[in-house]
């Protein structure tokens, strides 16, 4: 090619050099702007790759001293140094089954109300206040848990279920208004508004033709609501991952009123503790190297869950929304 | 019509209308727990209210104490993570929306994502391995950096749509008329989409307000008055957290009361938030 090429002349030869390689214009300015930018994205992913090989390298020495017997191990005993993280893996999961298993007919119910029954003048100004539930901060959630929530379960709740339900090893067990159950029920009222959100954006994007082809068919309003649920069943299961992934991570509510004992028991009464809360709770106590890593390991595993668990949710609710563009609010 | 209604027909649309109300009734539920809470706080945390609450510092218990300290450190905390976090998510969030594309930007805004994801209490770890634990000292200056970790993500992403919502043509317009990029993106695009990034600025802002567990071992608390960035510094919500969890009445009337004042902030920025975006929404 010759030097003399019109997009060359526009820009002035000599300026195809490194702003050239940044910019298409070959501005100077451009070029330098454009490479700021450019910084600031790559500067986030390489926080969050520092994240990860500072969480395993910090973590390596536990890995090393335990393997996978770490995930396994029943025994957290600092004093001994002996640290298995079981007890924490079945609280967190546990815990946040149960918040799910609460939350989420009613996060159904609020958002197909919102979408499918309310009218306009209704449904902004309650969506709003549902939205609000997710402005209160976790640690305002832990200190209504500990003093509003607890002693009702203890008093009205727990007794009933121990009486109706006490044949079943979930409901046996001393009550003390702390433990598994509370702080499902804490985790549960979290959630709702994150995956009642998200769900209300995957309805709103299902269009409106299959609504007047079910109610066209002499499809009754509930039957109809159903077809809509059937066409966004992967963004409400999105959705639904979405909301557990926020409960997995969940620490000050839960580290409040979950009794913090590592221990397993069948029944929902007796305190446990989860990852999250064993982290916040002995972390600054944590004074020997082994300890120390052992909580850093307990961090890089729910690292590891939450960034899996998120990605899934990610996808699922992506393909539902993505045509409307309209990617959950609150994820 | 009506009378031609068989039983199927009938169960029908009474399961129709029960199911129905069902979900009205899940609705209301949820902010009868929002105006229960709310309205809980307001009870418990007015009484102990004054000035002097307002200014004091923390005391031993039985001699009153406040938590001004609290409040002066959340504002430090809010600041130093606005001032790292505000401009680094709105770079990204141009980046992503004026600049990038292809794989690279796929990958950029995957881990913005991935960063919204990640529990605040691993943030803190992290933020207590790469700053406190080298500087050998909790710091405001951890602590900020470690809330304005969680800000990114949020103002980002914003950011990206409010620019997104640009329209074309005042891009077109404005290269037309000679503009460089960098003057059409920074004088006219985000001039257009200010409202929209300050309000999600400010959403972010309420955010990490509440945020306690990524301050845990990176800012740590205080209970005096602290104006050194290097030094361990206070929060409302630590200080909330603290006294919560301790055994006595005095500290839990404070703890309410520090919680109202928490709120009040919280939910002040929401609304306005909510006021201003109301046209747009």
């Amino acid at each position: 090619m010759s030097a003399t090429s019109p997009e060359k002349l526009a820009f002035g030869g000599k300026h195809s050099d490194w702003r050239r390689v940044l910019s298409p214009t070959g501005n100077t300015g451009d070029a330098v702007f454009r490479l700021l930018m450019l910084l600031a994205g790559l500067f986030v992913v390489s926080i969050v790759i520092t994240m990860v090989v500072a969480l395993a390298s910090d973590s390596m020495l536990s890995i090393r001293q335990f393997g996978f017997g770490f995930l396994t191990g029943r025994q957290w005993n600092p004093i001994k140094g002996e640290f298995g993280a079981l007890p924490f893996i079945y609280g967190t999961v546990v815990s946040s089954l149960i918040a799910l298993l609460i939350s989420v007919p009613f996060s159904l119910g609020i958002a197909i109300f919102l979408v499918e029954q309310a009218p306009h003048y209704i449904a902004k100004p309650v969506g709003f206040l549902v939205e609000l539930l997710a402005a209160i901060p976790s640690v305002v959630y832990g200190l209504w848990g500990i003093f509003v929530l607890a002693p009702v379960l203890r008093v009205h709740v727990e007794p009933a279920l121990a009486k109706w339900l006490g044949w079943l090893p979930l409901f046996q067990g001393s009550i003390t208004g702390i433990g598994l159950l509370t702080g499902g029920i804490i985790l549960a009222i979290m959630v709702t508004p994150i995956i009642s959100a998200v769900v209300r954006d995957v309805l709103a994007a299902v269009p409106g033709s299959q609504r007047e082809a079910a109610l066209a068919l002499g499809a009754t309003k509930w039957e109809m609501i159903r077809v809509v649920l059937v066409n966004g069943a992967p963004g409400i299961a999105g959705a639904v991952i979405l909301g557990l992934g926020r409960a997995l991570g969940e620490t000050m509510a839960v580290t409040m009123v979950i009794g913090n004992r590592p221990e397993i028991s069948a029944s929902l009464f007796e305190p446990s503790y989860t990852i999250a809360s064993a982290i916040a709770n002995e972390f600054t106590e944590a004074t020997q190297d082994l300890y120390l890593s052992a909580l850093v390991e307990l961090g890089l595993i729910l690292f590891l869950v939450t960034f899996i668990v998120n990605g899934i949710a990610r996808v699922l609710v992506w393909n539902v929304t993505r045509k409307t563009g309209g990617v959950g609010r609150a994820a | 019509m009506m009378a031609g209604l068989g039983l199927a027909d009938r169960k029908r649309r009474a399961t129709s209308a029960a199911m129905t109300s069902l979900t009205a009734l899940c609705t209301l539920l949820a902010v009868g727990i929002l105006v229960v809470i709310l309205s809980y706080i307001a009870f418990r945390g007015i009484g102990s209210l004054s000035f002097k609450f307002l200014t004091d510092s923390p005391r031993p218990v039985g001699e009153g104490g406040g938590i001004g300290n609290a409040i002066l450190g959340s504002l430090v905390l809010l600041a130093l993570s606005s001032a790292f976090g505000l401009p680094l998510g709105i770079s990204v969030g141009i980046y992503l929306s004026e600049i990038g594309k292809g794989r690279l930007a796929g990958i950029v805004r995957f881990i913005v994502d991935t960063l919204t994801g990640i529990p605040s209490i691993v943030t803190g770890v992290f933020i207590y391995a790469i700053l406190v634990l080298p500087m050998k000292q909790f710091s405001a200056f951890a602590g900020g950096v470690a809330l304005a970790l969680i800000m990114v993500p949020i103002v980002a992403r914003t950011t990206e749509e409010m620019l997104k919502l640009v329209p074309h043509s005042l891009r077109e317009g404005a290269l037309a008329l000679g503009a460089p990029q960098w003057r059409v993106t920074l004088g006219v695009v985000l001039p257009a989409a200010a409202s929209g990034i300050a309000t999600g600025g400010m959403l972010a802002i309420a955010r990490v307000s509440g945020e306690t567990a990524p301050l845990l071992f990176t800012a740590f608390g205080s209970r005096f008055f602290n104006y050194y960035l290097d030094q361990p510094i206070a929060s409302l919500t630590v200080q909330i957290y603290n006294y919560a969890i301790s055994p006595y009445d005095e500290w839990h009337a404070q703890a309410w009361a520090a919680t109202l004042v928490l709120m009040t902030l919280i939910l002040g920025i929401n609304i306005i938030v909510r006021f201003l975006t109301r046209k747009r929404f």
